[in-house]
Parts: structure tokens; C-alpha cells; sequence
């Protein structure tokens, strides 16, 4: 593997490509899209962040002092929506995905990089308007708009955050269909399936997912309308509906959609740890099986969210069993990444001390997820907050450590300077002490039977409150520090060269930044993905 | 500030005692995970960091024995988790035959209670300890969900159906009752308490209700004031269906099906009596949707249960 130090002349790389504002919202090369994907996404995730502090001030005391019911209730719908659908789904597949995808797999482009450029306007678009219909008015049904509360009963804006969920929706499924194709399309000579970068299998499974079940959100949001604007029994049992309907096609959607935050970052870990073990994945083929049986499965799972809706015991029995049979897959991959560490030579960078935190936050997540597929515990812990720790421990713990480990591994490569290693690691460290404070109580407090969604909450909650505000104080630390020195560094960082970490895969062989169309020619792929040797490796420190 | 750590929240039912006996398995099984994988994390990171004198040439990348053993050994540890909880659920699905009825009403954002004997309670449920008790739950509007946290136990209440929840409570004291479904503006104070009581103090709390009919009679009265008895009658020459016994009857309906008629069906014939018409009756009976609150059906439902016994004697319920 190149030990490169080449520098590009800036005219040669893709941010030098076009400087003008229009140069940007015109472009058709996926690493320009993908800049534009992460500059918003890190935007809502501020928004969405900013409801969550507010929402861990209001519930410092047990009385509701701080915001009216209403308010909060608008403040967790908000909270939620924008962080699944503005945040966590695009983040990995649509952000470092989209720069990535292509380069890994030695292509010039995605197979389609008009919808590509499209898919952004509708993302950017749908989230925008959802954003401003949250704020400007707000809706107070939950991110689940569970029926018929969301139908008949709220007086909110609902509508106007249905169709801008709607929208963003279609970005999903045009992405999904773009990686699809470019995946079987327009991989580099000697590229086969078994060579693919594990990135590469999680964002074409994340993919599928996107693809078979982004279209059951749709049907299930234009429901949701019909019965809202036109009063179309379809929910509501006052107008002949069935409530359960609905929960059954949202977590038709919703269950998969949680496989679509997780898989990526799965894949992102599975980059970054043989990297800085400077060793071959463990089990790379039953790594990329896993994935796949993960998508599968993960189909099949939707019934776990309604133990205690009403559905009928027979069909419970067989959904808890399904839940447990897909943590199999996940168990798998976590001894792998563990396997993948011994007998590698480790170096503590940024990148990879967030890969380390996401395997043991991933695996606690995981572990309480069994907890919560267990029938009888599940009729006592659902809808309380050891759901709410449990998920974040997935999706914050999980996709969220490994979205910014990613960001900081690939960092060099994006923007072709280098970030402060040491705050790099300061951050991830705070984070990771941040989000171990805020949602460990929240397991506690969900056993002691506090629901969710609650605003005023009886007194003996307190205390387990107060360290979770604590908590998700320092954790905005953790997040606020990393918006400020990679924006320094976005200006004033050091050049990186075009392949800082001596990391295999095919976009460390081209320069940093890449040029506009990655490639000077197309690479012919020779041998397996993860071609580290630790025994080989020097003892000093990276250049 | 107050409050605790609450790691061993009160404990009142006989299906907390189960749940807490798994939650303590799963919990001793589940540290045993994270300790033992946080700590080949620590150690492997340790040993194996740049620069430590270590071997590290021909370090394997695949072992079909070792994958074997930690995706089978997982497996079974989950399929027993799985049997022993969905064990526990089933005995939380099985309604004992002897268990005192008592029927909620959810509604934003309160909860009404209606004991058998004709006691109504608002958001407060007396109920004596060491006696199984049977919820017969329904909401007016949104979908709110019963939760108790020291009987471990929830069940969400839906409107247009009857949901069913039991408990037997082990200790007698006060207990939170939560609506654990987001039902709107003030779902946080959509809570009440349950209070469990001995049985002699229960006996003597019910029977300061029985100035007020029971349930059942409340329902004959319906009964009759909604024109029911005209064509269900003794006397009635409207071909209908008699309904004495019909509450738990297996019914053969006029497509081929056969139906329980429980309660949802009971209350489906009176509100959709076009759905599920019995065999060799013509599907001439008016609807009652909108006609009829769900306090009012449930009595009418608890009648059908009780038929002729109600029409007079009201001890019956307190058996």
C-alpha cells in the first residue's frame, strides 16, 4: 500500500473543481453531494440536539417549570422526528456514503448522479420544510404519529410534517436505488463480491432496506392524510378504522428503519478497527453474511414494538422469537471485531477510540435489546425509559459514535487537511463519558416504572433525572467540540497526505482530495479487502 | 432534590415476583456479557497496542470452529431466555376463571373504573390483596395503556376493542397507576393509583357502593330503555337471536365461521351488527354506534353475562 506524501495542486482536486455557490448546488459529483449531505445533516442534528437540551432542562424537576405540556410534547415530536429522518438515516449511507461508496469500489460516480444531486434537493427540501413546520407550529403526535391521536384527536400541524417526511422519504429510496446499482454496476476490475470493503456490503444491505421499505412509510403516511384531511376510516375505530393498522405498517417501516442507522455504522467500525489493529477483519465472510442476515430478518421483527398493543399473544410469541434470532447476526459481529484485536498493534486514534466506544455501547444496546424481546419483561419495561436508553445506546451509542468516527477517519480524505488528533480524542472521550451518563440512569428509571413522554413526572424520579441532564450536558460538550475544530480545520488544518493512516482500500490509493473523478485510471483489484499485517508493522508512530 | 437510585422498585404482584426473578437472571447473565467483553476489549488493547513486545505474526483471520461455537452458543442461551419469558407471558395471557371484574373506561385524560357491583372510581382502583382481578378495558378515544409498575404489568387500552389485563396483587399499600401510551396535552397526569387492601377491608369498602345497582342491572335497565328486549325478548315476535348464556358461547355465524362470543364480539353485534350475523337470522338489527358510551355497553355486556340472575338480586357479584 502507497505510504504517499504527493500533494495536489488545488486545481486538481474536486473542492477546487467550482467555487461559486451555484458550482455547489449544480454539481453532479457524488464527493460534492456528499459535502452538502453532511453540512445539513450536521444542521439538523444541532435542531434536533437543541430540543433534546431543552427537553433534559424541563425534566431536571419533577413540575413542569421550564415549558408548557403542550411545548414539550411538541419538543419530543421534534426531537424525534428530525433526528431519524433528518439525521440518523441519511448520516452514514447519504453523507460518508455517498463520498465513499464510489471510491471504494475504484468507480468515477455513482451510476446515477443526477438523482444523486436530486435526492439532495428532496432531502434538503422535505427536511427544511419539516423543520420549519416543527418550529413555526410544531406537532405534538410523537416521531410514531401513532393513529388515531395523530388522525382525530391533535390539534397540531401534523399534516405539515407528514408531507415533509413524505418528501424526505423519496431521498431515501433514490439513494438506496443509486448504491444498489452502482454496487452491481460499476465495480473496478477484480472486485468481487467477496473483496467488497464490509462499508460497501452494510450500505448495499442498508440499501435494500431503504429500497423494499421507505415505500411502506409512504403508503402509511398518505393513510394517515386521507383519514386526517378527508375523514377516511382507516384507523380510527370511530370511523370503522383499526388503530392497530397503523402500528403494524409504521413498524413495518420503522423496525427495518432502525437497521438502516445501525448497518452503516457497522460498517463504518468494520473499516476503522482493522485499520488501527493494522489487521484483517476476523471472519470477513461471516461478517458480510451477518449483514445480510440482519436486513433480512430485521423485516421480520415489526411485532416486537406491539407486545402489549392488543396483538395476539400467538403472533407475539413469534415475533419475540424472530427478535432473538436476529441478534445473532450482531452478537457475530461484535466477537469479530473482537477477534479482529488480538494480536493486531493497536494506536489509539480518534477514529478508533470512537470505533471501541460504539463496540461496547453497540453491545450494551444490544444485550437490553434482548431484554426488551423477552415477552414478560417487555409488558413491564415498554413505553418506559429503559426503551428510551435502550435505542439511544443503538442509535446514539451505536450509529452516532460511529458516524463521527467516520467523519474523523475519512476526514483527511474529504477535505485533505488533518484534524487536531488530540482534541480528536478529548471529544471522543467526553462523549462517550457524556452518553454513558446521560442514558445508563435511564435504564434505572425505566425499571422503576417512569413512562415516556412524560413532562411532570412524580417525585422518586428525580434524582436518576438529574444525572441524565447532567449527563446530556457533557454531551453536547462532546458534539459541540468536534463542530469547532473541524471547522478550523476545514480552513487552517494541516495537508493531510493521500494516505495519513496507511489504510487499505481503493480511496486511499488516489490523492487528498481526490480529484473530480477520483481516478486518474480505473484500478484493477488484485487481492482481499483489509490487506493489513500487524507482525510487519513499524513500532513508530504514523507520519 | 429528592429521590433514589430505585434499584429495587416496590414489588406488589404476583407477577412482579416472576419478572423480577427474570430480570434478575437476565440482568447477572447480561453483566457477565459486557464484563466479560469490555474486558478482552481492555486486555486486548492493553497487550496488543503499537509498540508492545508482543507476537503478533500468523495471527488467524478465520476459525470456522471458534465461529461455530459463538454463534451456537448464543442461540441456545437466547432460545431459553425466549421459553422462560414466553412462559411468564402466556400466565399473563390465561385470565384465572374465578377473577373479580372490574371495567375501565380510558379516556383523555383520566380513567374510569366500574366495579361489578355497580361502584364506580375515577382514577383510583380498590382491590383486595390476594385475589385475582380481571380489567375489561376500552378507551373513548385515543389509545392510552394501563401500567402499573409494582404489579410489572401493562396493557394498552384501544378504542373500538376490549382489552383484557389481570393481576393478582401480594401486598396490600398504594400503587402508582400510569398511562404509558402518549394520549396528548396532559398524558403525565393521566395517572391514578391503585389501592390494595385486605379482604375484609375491601369487602366493607365495596359495600359502602351498593346504595347504587349493579352493573348488570344498570344493563337490564339499558336493556330495556334502548328497545333491545323488543325484538331479544322472551315474548318478542321479531325473529332475533335469544340471548340467555350467549356471553362465552361458542356462535356459528351465517358464513360458515364460529365465533366466541366474547365480550369485542358482543359489543361488534351491538355497534356493526352487520358483521358477523348469526346463521338463520336475517341481518334486520340496527346499528348503535354513537348511540351508546362505553360505560353504558359494558353494562349492557356484564347483563348479557349475568342474564336473568340480575334482574333481581343484586348480591350476585359479591359471591
Amino acid at each position: 500500500m502507497s505510504n504517499g506524501t504527493e500533494r495536489v495542486t488545488e486545481a486538481d482536486n474536486y473542492l477546487a473543481a467550482g467555487t461559486t455557490l451555484r458550482s455547489w448546488l449544480t454539481t453532479h459529483d457524488h464527493k460534492r453531494i456528499a459535502l452538502l449531505y453532511m453540512i445539513s445533516i450536521t444542521a439538523f442534528f444541532f435542531i434536533g440536539g437543541a430540543a433534546a437540551v431543552l427537553m433534559r432542562f424541563e425534566l431536571a424537576t419533577p413540575a413542569g417549570d421550564l415549558v408548557s405540556h403542550d411545548t414539550y410534547n411538541k419538543l419530543f415530536t421534534m426531537h424525534g422526528v428530525i433526528m431519524v429522518w433528518m439525521f440518523l438515516i441519511p448520516s452514514i449511507p447519504a453523507g460518508l456514503g455517498n463520498f465513499l461508496m464510489p471510491m471504494m469500489i475504484g468507480a468515477r460516480d455513482l451510476a446515477f448522479p443526477r438523482l444523486n444531486l436530486l435526492s439532495w434537493y428532496l432531502y434538503v427540501g422535505g427536511g427544511l420544510f419539516t423543520v420549519v413546520a416543527l418550529i413555526a407550529g410544531g406537532a405534538d403526535t410523537g416521531w410514531t404519529f401513532y393513529a388515531p391521536f395523530s388522525t382525530l384527536f391533535s390539534n397540531t400541524h401534523v399534516i405539515f410534517v407528514l408531507f415533509g417526511v413524505f418528501v424526505v422519504g423519496f431521498s431515501s429510496i433514490l439513494t438506496g436505488i443509486n448504491f444498489i446499482v452502482t454496487v452491481h454496476m460499476l465495480r473496478a476490475p477484480g472486485l468481487t463480491w467477496f473483496r467488497l470493503p464490509l462499508f460497501v456490503w452494510a450500505n448495499y444491505a442498508t440499501s435494500i432496506i431503504l429500497v423494499l421499505a421507505t415505500p411502506v412509510l409512504a403508503m402509511t403516511l398518505l393513510l394517515l392524510a386521507a383519514e386526517r384531511l378527508l375523514g377516511v376510516g382507516i384507523f380510527d375505530p370511530a370511523l370503522g378504522g383499526d388503530p392497530l393498522l397503523f402500528q403494524h405498517l409504521f413498524w413495518f417501516y420503522s423496525h427495518p428503519a432502525v437497521y438502516i442507522m445501525v448497518l452503516p455504522a457497522m460498517g463504518v467500525v468494520s473499516e476503522i478497527v482493522p485499520c488501527f489493529a493494522r489487521k484483517r477483519v476476523y471472519g470477513y465472510r461471516s461478517m458480510a453474511y451477518a449483514i445480510l442476515a440482519i436486513a433480512i430478518i430485521g423485516f421480520m421483527v415489526w411485532g416486537h414494538h406491539m407486545f402489549v398493543s392488543g396483538q395476539s399473544a400467538y403472533a407475539s410469541l413469534l415475533f419475540s422469537l424472530l427478535s432473538f434470532l436476529v441478534a445473532i447476526p450482531s452478537a457475530i459481529k461484535v466477537f469479530n471485531w473482537l477477534a479482529t484485536l488480538k494480536g493486531g498493534s493497536i494506536e489509539f486514534a480518534a477514529p478508533m477510540l470512537y470505533a471501541l466506544g460504539f463496540i461496547g455501547l453497540f453491545t450494551l444496546g444490544g444485550l437490553t435489546g434482548l431484554i426488551l424481546a423477552s415477552l414478560s419483561a417487555d409488558v413491564h419495561l415498554t413505553d418506559t425509559y429503559f426503551v428510551v436508553a435502550h435505542f439511544h445506546y443503538i442509535m446514539v451509542g451505536g450509529a452516532v459514535m460511529a458516524y463521527l468516527g467516520g467523519v474523523h477517519f475519512w476526514w483527511p480524505k474529504i477535505i485533505g487537511r488533518t484534524y487536531p488528533e488530540m482534541w480528536g480524542r478529548i471529544a471522543a472521550l467526553i462523549a462517550f463519558f457524556g452518553f454513558n451518563l446521560t442514558f445508563f440512569p435511564q435504564f434505572l428509571l425505566g425499571y422503576a416504572g417512569m413512562p415516556r413522554r412524560y413532562h411532570v413526572y412524580p417525585e422518586r424520579y428525580q434524582l436518576l433525572h438529574v444525572l441524565s441532564s447532567a449527563g446530556a450536558s457533557i454531551l453536547a460538550i462532546g458534539y459541540l467540540l468536534p463542530l469547532g475544530y473541524l471547522t478550523w480545520s476545514l480552513f487552517r488544518g494541516p495537508r493531510a497526505s493521500s494516505n495519513p493512516w496507511r489504510a487499505t482500500g481503493l480511496e486511499w490509493t488516489t490523492s487528498s482530495p481526490p480529484p473530480p473523478h477520483n481516478f486518474a485510471q480505473t484500478p484493477i483489484v488484485t487481492e482481499e479487502a483489509y490487506a493489513y499485517d500487524s507482525s510487519a508493522d513499524p513500532k513508530e508512530s504514523r507520519a | 432534590m429528592s429521590g433514589e437510585l430505585l434499584l429495587f422498585p416496590p414489588s406488589a404482584s404476583t407477577a412482579a415476583t416472576h419478572l423480577d426473578r427474570l430480570m434478575l437472571a437476565l440482568t447477572l447473565l447480561m453483566s457477565t456479557v459486557i464484563i466479560i467483553v469490555g474486558a478482552l476489549l481492555v486486555v486486548f488493547c492493553i497487550r496488543y497496542r503499537r509498540g508492545a513486545r508482543m507476537p503478533r505474526a500468523n495471527a488467524p483471520s478465520r476459525s470456522r470452529r471458534i465461529e461455530l461455537i459463538w454463534s451456537t452458543g448464543p442461540l441456545l442461551v437466547f432460545l431459553g431466555i425466549y421459553a422462560w419469558a414466553a412462559h411468564d407471558f402466556l400466565e399473563l395471557a390465561r385470565v384465572p376463571a374465578d377473577a373479580m371484574p372490574v371495567f375501565v373506561v380510558a379516556k383523555q385524560w383520566m380513567w374510569k373504573l366500574e366495579h361489578a357491583n355497580g361502584r364506580r372510581e375515577i382514577s383510583e382502583l380498590h382491590v383486595p390483596v390476594g385475589r385475582p382481578v380481571r380489567l375489561t378495558m376500552t378507551s373513548q378515544d385515543v389509545i392510552h395503556s394501563f401500567y402499573v409498575p409494582a404489579f410489572r404489568i401493562k396493557q394498552d387500552v384501544v378504542p373500538g376493542r376490549y382489552t383484557t389485563l389481570w393481576f393478582e396483587a401480594t401486598q396490600t399499600g398504594e400503587y402508582d397507576l400510569f398511562c404509558a401510551e402518549y394520549c396528548g396535552t396532559q398524558h403525565s397526569l393521566m395517572r391514578g393509583r391503585i389501592v390494595v387492601m385486605s379482604p375484609a377491608d375491601f369487602a366493607a369498602w365495596l359495600d359502602r357502593g351498593t346504595q347504587q345497582p349493579s352493573m348488570a342491572q344498570r344493563g337490564f335497565a339499558l336493556f330495556r330503555s334502548y328497545g333491545c328486549d323488543g325484538c331479544h325478548g322472551a315474548n318478542s315476535s321479531v325473529h332475533a337471536p335469544k340471548l340467555d348464556g350467549v356471553a362465552g358461547r361458542t356462535v356459528a355465524l351465517a358464513d360458515g365461521r364460529n365465533i366466541t362470543a366474547d365480550d369485542t364480539y358482543l359489543r361488534d353485534s351491538i355497534l356493526l351488527p352487520a358483521r358477523d350475523v348469526v346463521a338463520g337470522y336475517a341481518p334486520i338489527m340496527p346499528s348503535y354506534a354513537g348511540q351508546i358510551d362505553e360505560a353504558d355497553l359494558m353494562a349492557i355486556i356484564r347483563y348479557l353475562h349475568e342474564g336473568a340472575a340480575a334482574q333481581g338480586d343484586e348480591d350476585e357479584q359479591r359471591h
